[in-house]
């Protein structure tokens, strides 16, 4: 793969991207485009201009980690990985079908390269949290990366890990709040509201940064923040629009979890291009 | 009938503790967290000698569960312990997650299981671990049954690749094993040769099943006393052996008679020898507070209430 901090080539990157959510949501017609598309620049931005990573030496010891922790935006992550060179792009529309590798959320059995296998929400953070502390026992550079929902950041296992990262000073963590404020059954402020969110996150001892969630350049300079802050774990709050490309879906919690009709996919690939 | 001293010795937690500590010393890779409750759980002699390798989770097992899941992903020989209670019941959603479905190398202590803690009372006894436990897809899970024991199947757990479930206990029981006893993840360990009837056991009711063991010999019954430390993987040949050549089956343990070892062992003795069999243990209910003998007492938990288990069964037998 080609890695690079050039933001055209990034955004055409993320148009395919979001090309490969949609096609392959469309062929499983089942799975979640709303998040995923979300989710687009800021795993798009990690895996091509951030991460320490090498797609052809998955087990080297010092490469930075990454975990989805709101795993049904499986999507995202399969077209991100597929498009580094990880897996095939030729089969990701079998997401979903027995026998792929590409499954309904992500399962390190079938991708190894996947550092866990999440679609159990709120428990991604203290899995990464461990994979920090044991980088740092190393003297390793790693560092590790974990997207959450702001719907899943409803679990209570994430504040205990909150606490956790901060008392101890894990400063070789970044959460990243894929903050769309949209979750399954509705709006977040309609369900459990998480507000106020920065000073939340302020007050478990995290330093917040706040970013356009589709702005690259916003992200790069984010997690340039984030790298440069040393003493307590970083929070990015990334401001984003569930759905987002596809005007049809964005801010429309009907497309949390449901596919894209073949009419819809067309419409869909159109609008991104 | 070979005939056991039965001393006193020290709790299968301290005995843990102990094995730990020399784990530490030997590999640098060993790290252990804990969620408060290190100087019940004896992780703290750990924790002192290896400050650097102790992850001190405060009171959040849940989180424990996972951040151990972490540090093994990264290649740690990682240890995490709390109260059975605690480290099942709160952590196993982590535990089906984050560690049984990726398999992550992560060992996992519960102590102060089963009722014979005493005076704290149900919300902190756990008689339903190794149940939850062996639901577990992947996992390897131990009750050894004396200081001895416990200090080698900790030492054999941490060379196993793969997760471990292993339960102990608060209070101190007697030694069964001299110190050259050699044991083997899922090789049950043989304890008295008999013919009469078989008294299949794991952690403290071992030692109560050798004691009633020589009372039946006192009434002619000669009974095979079997150590099953490892509930899974389970030793199946010990068990069909037991059932063919004995012909009636007590199981004895310190666990929810509906979900421990007892219906493990009947599985197999259905497939294999079918014979007469008894299950002994806690039945379907949550014990009280008390010393841990009254309370032991109390639910039928001691070498006279495993006799008339044994009597029972044997006189089935046709």
């Amino acid at each position: 793969m080609q890695k690079t901090s050039n933001v055209a080539e990034l955004q055409d990157i993320c148009r395919k991207v979001r090309r490969h959510i949609i096609e392959m949501i469309g062929a499983a017609k089942s799975g979640h485009p709303g998040g995923s598309l979300s989710a687009v620049e800021i795993v798009t931005t990690l895996f091509y201009d951030i991460m320490r990573h090498d797609p052809a030496n998955i087990t080297w010891p010092e490469r930075d980690r990454f975990i989805l922790s709101k795993g049904h935006a499986a999507p995202v992550l399969y077209s991100v990985m597929a498009e580094c060179g990880y897996t095939p792009i030729e089969t990701l529309n079998t997401l979903r079908s027995i026998g792929s590798i590409y499954q309904g959320h992500p399962d390190r059995r079938f991708i190894p390269a996947m550092e866990a296998s999440t679609g159990s929400l709120g428990v991604g953070l203290s899995v990464g949290l461990g994979m920090a502390e044991a980088a740092r026992l190393d003297n390793s550079p790693t560092r590790v990366f974990v997207v959450l929902g702001d719907g899943e950041i409803q679990e209570g296992q994430i504040w205990e890990a909150a606490m956790y990262g901060a008392f101890h000073h894990v400063d070789n963590i970044v959460a990243i709040v894929d903050y769309n404020r949209l979750q399954l059954d509705g709006f977040v402020k309609d369900i459990m509201e998480v507000e106020p969110l920065p000073d939340k996150w302020r007050s478990f001892g995290w330093h917040v940064i706040e970013a356009d969630g589709h702005s690259i350049p916003n992200l790069q300079a984010g997690f340039a923040e984030a790298a440069a802050t040393k003493g307590k774990p970083s929070v990015l709050l990334a401001h984003t629009t569930k759905g987002k490309g596809v005007s049809f879906m964005e801010n429309n919690p009907k497309f949390h979890g449901v596919a894209p009709t073949t009419e819809e996919v067309a419409l869909a690939l159109k609008e991104i291009g | 009938m070979r005939k056991y001293e039965l001393k006193l010795g020290t709790a299968t937690r301290e005995a843990w503790g102990k094995a730990l500590v020399e784990l530490g010393r030997e590999n640098p890779n060993v790290v252990v967290c804990d969620a408060d409750l290190a100087k019940s759980t004896f992780t703290h002699l750990f924790q002192k000698e290896f400050p650097g390798r102790f992850f001190s989770c405060g009171i959040a097992e849940s989180n424990m569960v996972s951040i151990g899941a972490g540090l093994a992903a990264s290649g740690k020989i990682a240890f995490v312990a709390s109260f059975a209670a605690f480290v099942i019941n709160k952590g196993f959603e982590q535990l089906r997650v984050n560690v049984a479905y990726p398999n992550v190398n992560l060992k996992v202590v519960g102590t102060h299981a089963g009722i014979s803690l005493g005076e704290d009372g149900p919300s902190q006894m756990s008689a339903e671990d190794l149940g939850l436990a062996c639901s577990l897809v992947g996992f390897t899970v131990l009750s050894p049954s004396d200081e001895v024991s416990m200090f080698a199947l900790v030492k054999a757990a941490a060379a196993h690749v793969g997760p471990v479930f292993i339960r102990a206990g608060r209070t101190k029981v007697p030694v069964i094993y001299g110190p050259d006893q050699k044991f083997e993840i899922g090789k049950s360990v043989q304890l008295t040769d008999g013919n009469d009837v078989t008294i299949i056991s794991h952690g403290l009711m071992v030692a109560e099943s050798l004691r009633a063991a020589e009372t039946l010999a006192g009434e002619g019954i000669s009974a095979r006393v079997i150590d099953m430390h490892t509930l899974k993987p389970l030793d199946r040949e010990a068990i069909s052996k037991a059932a063919a050549e004995t012909g009636a089956i007590a199981v004895v343990e310190e666990h929810f008679v509906k979900s421990g070892l007892g219906v493990l062992v009947a599985q197999v003795v259905a497939e294999t020898n079918p014979c007469p069999m008894e299950f002994h243990g806690v039945n379907d209910c949550y014990a009280e507070s008390g010393t841990p003998e009254q309370v032991l007492e109390k639910y039928h938990m001691n070498a006279a209430a495993v006799v008339e288990t044994a009597r029972r069964v044997f006189k089935r037998k046709k």
